[in-house]
């Protein structure tokens, strides 16, 4: 995989990129390093300076410090908040709530937090069991399968889809807008890309338009129907909210399920307990959203200000690595080992404070039915040793493709 | 026993109702609260363990 615009990396403690290959291929060790040669926070001049955080405590800080950190720019992008064109500054931001501040984030909020309620989310049970036996009927009698592309990226597509109102057979282009907003931040702004945004904004206003005349019982309906504060929501903010729940529903779930299968491909005896025992599989997924957590997101420092010994400058880039909170031996026994039937366990997968994930209960509810299902389907499998297992880059982190041998189908 | 839900810490991860269902419920916008005024079930102490050691933000507590 190509390296971001940046070149390679010098110094992980004063150059990090958490954009390139080589951080995606080596973070634990890489937080690991830098923790025990005593820097807790790491900090890098690329894409306008960022600071990573790398213990709980820290990351937990943050999370709750709305006062002095912005979610304007949840994403670490190669402009600052401030130099991006047509701005929607804080505290809506571009895309609300995940990108709103108090006062405005709450109401938002509150609109969107019924339709993903858990008692609104657990009937799409069914639905989701269909679609996964549907992609596994759809593989055949294959001996060799590509879980990630064959089956994880398809579960999330299909239900947000369907939830929202969009044509569940453009699954493909939607993929393509997420790796475009998630993947590609250290990759040059070609004309190419741009047009590639451009192309995403346009689909997305002609659907809005389009439920304008044909309102429906969907989500994006919902949203052109809701009010704040007595009033409706501006055609931006309903737009990016439809694509806060596109992009933000689908790659991050799809990297759960995905490292979810990883561990169970690699590990036997773990797979195993679960084919045997499919009532651990909620617990268990709990410990690969500890220990595979997906999302890292990011913060604006609103204000010179001081940070446990280090001077951040207003602007500032502060990534929230939820996976290196995960990860804390202080805050979790045996941090690094996977314990499927880990009794205590407070991790942060999706988030601490005020933004934890509006779709944690979908996301769950996703990566529980589609173990279930494959280890169901498929008791014994394992990674292909003739073929590489590839991770994303970026703030969202899990496995693109999945070589996988059945061994075994029920 | 009793268990308290601390609804100014709750976001609505879900855990405690996920996990102990006969002790925890939601409310429409998927935040926590204890059922029977929060009195555990002689039988169900485990479970109401359970939840607070699973509560990402510290918002569960037990008095014994």
């Amino acid at each position: 995989m190509a390296e971001t615009v940046f070149g390679p990396v010098t110094d992980w403690a004063t150059d990090f990129d958490h954009g390139s290959p080589a951080y995606a291929a080596d973070m634990h060790k890489i937080w690991d390093d830098l923790k025990t040669s005593g820097c807790p926070i790491a900090h890098t001049d690329r894409y306008g300076g960022v600071w990573l955080p790398l213990t709980h405590e820290m990351v937990h800080e943050i999370a709750y410090d709305t006062d002095h950190f912005s979610s304007e720019g949840p994403v670490v992008g190669q402009l600052k908040p401030s130099e991006v064109p047509d701005r929607i500054g804080a505290p809506i931001g571009p895309v609300p709530p995940i990108s709103s501040d108090p006062p405005f984030h709450a109401e938002a909020r509150r609109l969107l937090l019924p339709a993903f309620s858990p008692k609104k989310i657990d009937p799409w049970r069914e639905e989701v069991i269909e679609i996964c036996n549907k992609l596994i009927d759809d593989m055949g009698d294959a001996d060799h399968i590509d879980a990630a592309l064959q089956y994880s990226q398809h579960i999330p597509v299909m239900v947000i889809a369907r939830m929202l109102g969009l044509p569940v057979e453009d699954g493909d282009r939607f993929r393509g807008w997420v790796n475009l907003v998630l993947s590609g931040i250290g990759e040059e702004r070609t004309e190419e890309r741009m047009a590639k945004f451009e192309e995403f904004n346009q689909y997305l206003a002609y659907h809005v338009n389009d439920h304008m005349e044909n309102p429906r019982e969907d989500l994006i309906s919902f949203l052109l129907n809701a009010e704040i504060m007595g009033q409706k929501l501006s055609l931006e903010h309903t737009v990016g909210t439809v694509i806060l729940l596109l992009i933000a529903g689908i790659d991050t779930t799809w990297s759960g399920i995905g490292s979810s299968l990883w561990h169970l491909a690699s590990n036997s005896v773990d797979r195993r307990r679960l084919v045997e025992n499919p009532d651990m599989i909620p617990a268990a997924i709990e410990e690969f959203l500890r220990a595979y957590a997906p999302v890292t997101m990011a913060r604006v420092v609103k204000e010179d200000m001081e940070f446990h010994g280090v001077q951040m400058k207003q602007e500032d880039w502060v990534l929230l690595p939820f996976p290196a909170a995960n990860r804390d031996d202080k805050q979790f026994a045996n941090a690094h080992e996977v314990v499927i039937d880990r009794e205590e366990n407070r991790h942060a997968a999706f988030g601490l404070g005020i933004h934890r994930c509006l779709g944690s209960n979908l996301a769950r509810l996703e990566m529980n039915v589609a173990i279930e299902v494959f280890l169901k389907r498929f008791p014994d499998f394992s990674v292909d040793p003739n073929e590489m297992v590839t991770w994303s880059t970026g703030q969202v982190r899990g496995p693109r493709s999945l070589p996988f041998v059945v061994n075994a189908r029920a | 026993m009793r268990v308290r839900v601390d609804p100014s810490k709750c976001q609505g991860h879900n855990r405690c109702y996920a996990l102990a269902p006969e002790l925890f419920d939601v409310d429409d916008l998927g935040n926590a609260f204890e059922l029977n005024d929060g009195v555990v079930p002689v039988g169900l102490e485990d479970k109401a363990r359970l939840a607070l050691a699973n509560c990402p933000e510290f918002a569960i507590s037990i008095e014994e």
